[in-house]
């Protein structure tokens, strides 16, 4: 367990050595601050029968800051060790490859956390000014969360993954955000389904990333969704922990 | 300590190991001889565990590299090939995490990691970022990432690549002052860096094992040179040069006046002995009698020729 704790450590510490965490998290904290400022003009003296968290939800920032950001968070969590020659280092400690592929998710995972801690401090600001109502209240705010790191947990694999398949960092990120991206989009599908109740119309709204983190935004949470968020970040990490695996099958 | 027969490494049509065996006693310092892409690298790598060998099986301590790489790991201590370090950490803080990820107790750390520093000589740059480093201190470095966990096998990919000659001087002394607790494992293309710091080597070329034992039973093999330089008529050094029988000689005239001689091949102790006497007889000044030891090279090529003559 120290050894798993040591390596997320050093996952962690290495966004903060360099400039790298720095540049990200001002980049989305510049996303969130002018998502928010989209936000607060709109409900501008308008009552709002949404969750706060909803429309911020509504403005697609969200999805903007993770599609953008997650690949940039994870394409060095493989790639660079691959590429300094470290992971060689790395992999003959004594140390099980899923506590190597685990502690990337992991640090990968928890850095993401900490970039949505400005979306908290606006939150507490509007409650501040709104009281206690609902539009804004613990629960949605709760659910809001449960929901960021769900869609966190899926990405930050995905990301993994990409960074696992390859040495440079580059590569790492651009297939990452074209997993991603594809699965985000696959998901629009559910619009064209409407109503309808054959199977390729279900698959698209269970496999709708929107509309999963969208009924997390409105306060539900739907246990579908995540079992859905949970087997498809197992399954990657699952396919990772292939690839790491794979050199000494090759 | 180390056990490894028949093993084989294919990087899709390219074989990189050709069935090598060889093994390794506990407390021997071997040193892993042969040019780049001879197959070293590789061969270390299976050997911790850092990947599968096509056929073959390795052992380290009685456990096998592919079905209980963990019991391996703890069991050496490895500085690849080319000494990658992260360059955003700290020499002490690298070294504390090492020595975590090798599961030293937390209590003892601290103290085995300035124990390792000070072997090393690396305590003057213990709050330096590695990246700050030069070469030399980086290979301490990771010598000391290798010795961290008192590994029994200790495992190391070029130590002296890229050093000056001070620096080179200063791992040799560190991989003698080893010897005595550890086995250790050094690869190297250079054959003076091998003599010195060896009792055994296994030499490979191109994938395969040419030879392994004591350094100096394998140079007996290999074909020392004797060098003399007389100052006489060209035609008549040769003819002379081919009377004394000592191998092959190559004769050259040089611009002032002596020829240069070089015998190769059926070379003794009494050889430079007899070219000196023959040359006193005919009364010709002699300004140069020199034996050269047999280099990595000429080691190559006995080894390689006496493989290839039975067939």
């Amino acid at each position: 367990m120290s050894v798993f704790r040591a390596l997320v450590r050093r996952e962690l510490s290495a966004f903060f050595q360099g400039p790298t965490g720095f540049i990200i998290i001002a980049a989305v904290m510049f996303l969130i601050g002018l998502g928010f400022l989209v936000v607060l003009s709109g409900l501008n003296g308008e009552a709002t029968p949404m969750p706060v968290t909803q429309v911020f939800y509504g403005t697609y920032f969200f999805w903007v800051i993770l599609l953008l950001i997650a690949p940039v968070i994870t394409m060095r969590s493989f790639a660079m060790e691959r590429a300094s020659g470290t992971y060689e280092s790395l992999m003959t400690a004594p140390v099980g490859d899923w506590q190597v592929v685990l502690s990337k998710f992991a640090g990968a995972l928890i850095f993401y956390m900490i970039l949505w801690v400005p979306l908290l401090i606006c939150s507490v600001v509007v409650r501040f000014y709104v009281g206690e109502s609902a539009v804004l209240g613990l629960g949605t705010m709760f659910t809001s969360a449960l929901g960021i790191l769900m869609v966190g947990c899926l990405y930050m694999s995905i990301g993994c993954f990409a960074s696992a398949l390859t040495r440079n960092q580059a590569v790492a990120a651009v297939s990452g955000f074209a997993l991603g991206a594809a699965l985000f989009f696959t998901g629009f599908f559910s619009y064209f389904a409407g109503d309808r109740t054959d199977w390729l119309s279900q698959l698209a709204r269970h496999i709708s990333l929107a509309n999963h983190m969208e009924s997390f935004t409105r306060g539900v949470v739907d246990l579908g969704a995540i079992v859905f968020f949970l087997s498809l970040t197992g399954l990657f990490l699952y396919l990772t922990h292939k690839v790491v695996e794979s050199r000494r099958w090759k | 300590m180390i056990d490894v027969q028949h093993l084989t490494k294919r990087y899709g049509q390219h074989v990189a190991l050709d069935g090598v065996s060889f093994s390794v006693n506990a407390g021997e310092v071997v040193g892993f001889l042969g040019p780049n892409g001879a197959g070293k690298s590789t061969t270390m790598r299976i050997l911790t565990t850092f990947m599968a060998a096509t056929s073959g099986t390795a052992r380290v301590g009685g456990d096998c590299v592919f079905e209980q790489p963990d019991r391996v790991r703890e069991r050496i201590g490895y500085m690849p090939e080319n000494n990658p370090l992260p360059l955003d950490l700290r020499v002490a803080d690298y070294l504390g995490f090492r020595a975590e990820l090798k599961r030293l107790a937390k209590r003892k750390t601290t103290g085995r990691v300035s124990e390792v520093m000070e072997q090393c000589g690396i305590e003057d740059v213990a709050k330096r970022f590695i990246g700050q480093l030069s070469r030399g201190y980086r290979q301490r470095v990771g010598m000391a990432d290798a010795l961290l966990a008192k590994p029994e096998l200790i495992v190391l990919d070029e130590p002296t690549s890229g050093l000056d000659p001070n620096q080179v001087r200063s791992v040799r002394r560190l991989i003698l002052e080893l010897a005595g607790e550890h086995t250790v494992l050094i690869s190297s293309h250079i054959l003076s860096e091998i003599e010195m710091t060896c009792d055994r080597v296994v030499i490979l070329h191109e994938g395969r094992l040419l030879a392994s034992g004591a350094l100096n039973d394998l140079m007996a093999k290999a074909n020392a040179s004797v060098i003399a330089e007389v100052q006489a008529p060209l035609p008549e050094v040769q003819q002379w040069a081919a009377e004394l029988a000592l191998g092959q000689a190559e004769v050259a005239g040089q611009p002032d006046g002596y020829v240069r001689c070089q015998f190769a091949g059926a070379i003794d102790g009494s050889a430079r002995e007899r070219v000196f006497a023959a040359a006193n007889e005919r009364g010709w000044p002699l300004r140069e009698l020199s034996r050269r030891a047999p280099s990595l090279e000429d080691l190559f090529v006995s080894l390689t020729q006496e493989r290839e003559e039975p067939q």
